[in-house]
């Protein structure tokens, strides 16, 4: 092959390949759009949150109903995110290991919260547990308060972010089958034995994978959380919804402080997810390597 | 073997729906799986559409039929449509381009191509209104121009453009990267200049995951609420995607207007997810390829 490439003149190009300054023009242009679309956005928050100084971004941070948010955040978070991961590994345990009728409706109707709009995903449990709702009479006899309060928030949260660790564990485990499993259980191991010592060393990664995109979207969940709670400051208001008070509020620095903070969640999460398909492509699903 | 076959057999009676398996841990999975599913999926939405289903046929046909919702809807599939296209067009080159051609920084662009999964809506909506706004970053070179982008349309369109960025170059990039090059060297020796090869030999075999990956764009845009409202201006009428107007009826207590808006929407992702489907099984009988 070398001595094929000496022979060839310097303007030589495959025939399978575009010439040098097509080529050119179209990194150009790809380069552009994503500058353009992605990485000035990104950028201009940071410029924003900073452009009165670090002493202003920092007093835009500490206001108490920011920090409040904040932890709402998390603590939401916090919850969301491990009730998706249980509901994940059981599901793609239900759905690898055995063969069920039914089973392609029931990865369909997994992956439906993503085609659902946030607004609606919000305005389900508005429908079910608000005072017109079907529970809303019951809920109030008994002074509990769902929507407009943490619990609805996490409920959404949770519906928005359901399918991401499913949809990461299931391809990967129907692809690496039953065979080990079920040496495993012919030896005598548990069930709990079989998940803990043979599954999830093999499905780890891209658990790990599912759970940074699940928990991305959690914190950074807007639409569904902002009908259904309730906005009420320094209580329930998230950090994405605290961002669009402060907007309104015309507190630039601030709102893009808080913006930063979630871009910076954002970056990390990127740098960790292309960590994961760089080290460990082949122990994610299709699709990652 | 004695245990597992035991186990087997007991299992295999009860469960006439599924293949018998020694694994242990069905009942408690998927029992826990179709639980959580129904109570935190299914059961809402199915309370949404009973609910909506109170409303009498010509009540439900009066909102949806409205002048403000069906300026809404046109406004978000319009915009949505316009997004999709736009990413259809420059997804196909980024996606060409970080597969094909080696450059520096290729590794940090490829993974940039996420930031819209990634990047929470109301902070990717500030961020563009802040850059589109006529003394932006880019709105200060548009003004003159007289083409203003924050609060009005074209700002949707940004916005939506934004959304959907990843769902085209990530559908395309698996299959780029899986073309069988020995067809376009077919094609070369058979004379097909470049040009000709790639709308001829390479283009169809990319059709079905350009249309997935627009369809998946326009679904997602369709629905995007959070980085719209700052940008939108949110005139009624005009500048109001529907999204928003769902959330105007909640908070006007007009449930049943925001109802009958959320069930059409509804119809209509659930019409473009039948619409994926469609053109995957079609794309695996034709092309072997999902």
């Amino acid at each position: 092959m070398s001595d094929h490439a000496i022979a060839a003149p310097l303007n030589w190009r495959a025939p399978t390949n575009e010439a040098r300054p097509v080529k050119a023009v179209l990194i150009a242009v790809a380069m552009l759009f994503l500058g353009v679309f992605l990485l000035i956005p990104l950028l201009v928050v940071f410029v924003e949150a900073l452009s009165a100084g670090l002493p202003a971004f920092l007093n835009g941070l500490s206001d108490p109903d920011t920090v409040s948010a904040i932890w709402l955040t998390l603590l939401v978070a916090a919850i969301s995110v491990p009730a998706n991961l249980v509901f994940g590994i059981a599901a793609a345990w239900a759905i690898a290991k055995y063969e069920f009728r039914g089973k392609t409706m029931l990865i369909t109707l997994i992956d439906l919260p993503f085609s659902v709009s946030p607004v609606i995903a919000g305005l389900i449990y508005v429908v079910l547990f608000g005072s017109h709702g079907y529970l809303g009479p019951w809920l109030k006899a008994h002074d509990i308060q769902i929507i407009f309060a943490f619990p609805a928030i996490v409920l959404a949260t949770t519906f928005v972010t359901f399918p991401f660790v499913a949809r990461e564990l299931i391809p990967l485990m129907q692809e690496q089958g039953t065979q080990d499993e079920e040496a495993a259980v012919s030896l005598g191991a548990s069930g709990l034995q079989v998940f803990l010592r043979v599954t999830l060393p093999n499905v780890k990664w891209a658990l790990m994978y599912g759970v940074l995109l699940c928990n991305a979207r959690a914190m950074g969940e807007f639409g569904a959380v902002s009908v259904v709670s309730g906005k009420v400051r320094g209580q329930t208001n998230t950090m994405p919804l605290q961002i669009e008070i402060l907007y309104n509020d015309y507190q630039w620095v601030a709102a893009f402080a808080v913006a930063s903070l979630l871009a910076l969640l954002a970056l990390l999460t990127l740098i960790v997810k292309s960590a994961l398909e760089w080290r460990y492509g082949h122990e994610l699903s299709n699709g990652h390597r | 073997m004695s245990a597992t076959a035991t186990i087997a057999s007991r299992v295999a009676p009860r469960f006439s729906w599924r293949q018998p398996s020694v694994i242990p841990g069905f009942g408690l999975t998927f029992g826990f799986a179709i639980t959580y599913l129904s109570l935190i999926v299914l059961i809402p939405i199915c309370a949404l559409v009973l609910r909506t289903m109170e409303l009498s046929w010509q009540e439900y046909w009066a909102i949806a039929s409205s002048d403000r919702v069906v300026a809404a809807l046109q406004l978000s599939f319009g915009a949505a449509l316009i997004g999709a296209t736009i990413n259809l067009v420059f997804g196909l080159i980024v996606a060409w381009v970080l597969v094909r051609y080696e450059f520096p920084g290729k590794r940090v662009i490829d993974a940039i191509v996420d930031l819209p999964f990634a990047l929470p809506t109301a902070v990717a909506g500030i961020a563009l209104t802040a850059i589109f706004d006529k003394n932006g970053w880019i709105g200060r070179f548009l003004e003159p121009l007289g083409i203003q982008v924050a609060y009005t349309w074209l700002g949707v369109v940004v916005a939506l453009t934004f959304i959907g960025l990843p769902f085209v170059v990530r559908t395309l990039q698996p299959v780029i990267v899986e073309l069988d090059r020995e067809i376009e060297e077919a094609a070369a020796t058979l004379g097909a200049g470049r040009w000709h090869a790639i709308v001829k030999v390479i283009m169809p075999s990319l059709l079905p995951a350009l249309l997935t990956g627009f369809v998946l764009a326009l679904a997602r845009g369709v629905g995007e609420y959070g980085s719209v409202v700052f940008i939108a201006g949110n005139i009624p009428y005009r500048t109001e995607i529907a999204p928003l107007l769902i959330v105007i009826r909640l908070t006007e207590f007009d449930y049943a207007g925001a109802m009958a808006i959320a069930t059409v929407m509804l119809a209509i992702s659930f019409a473009m997810f039948l619409i994926i489907n469609l053109i995957q099984a079609w794309a695996r009988r034709r092309f072997g390829y999902v």
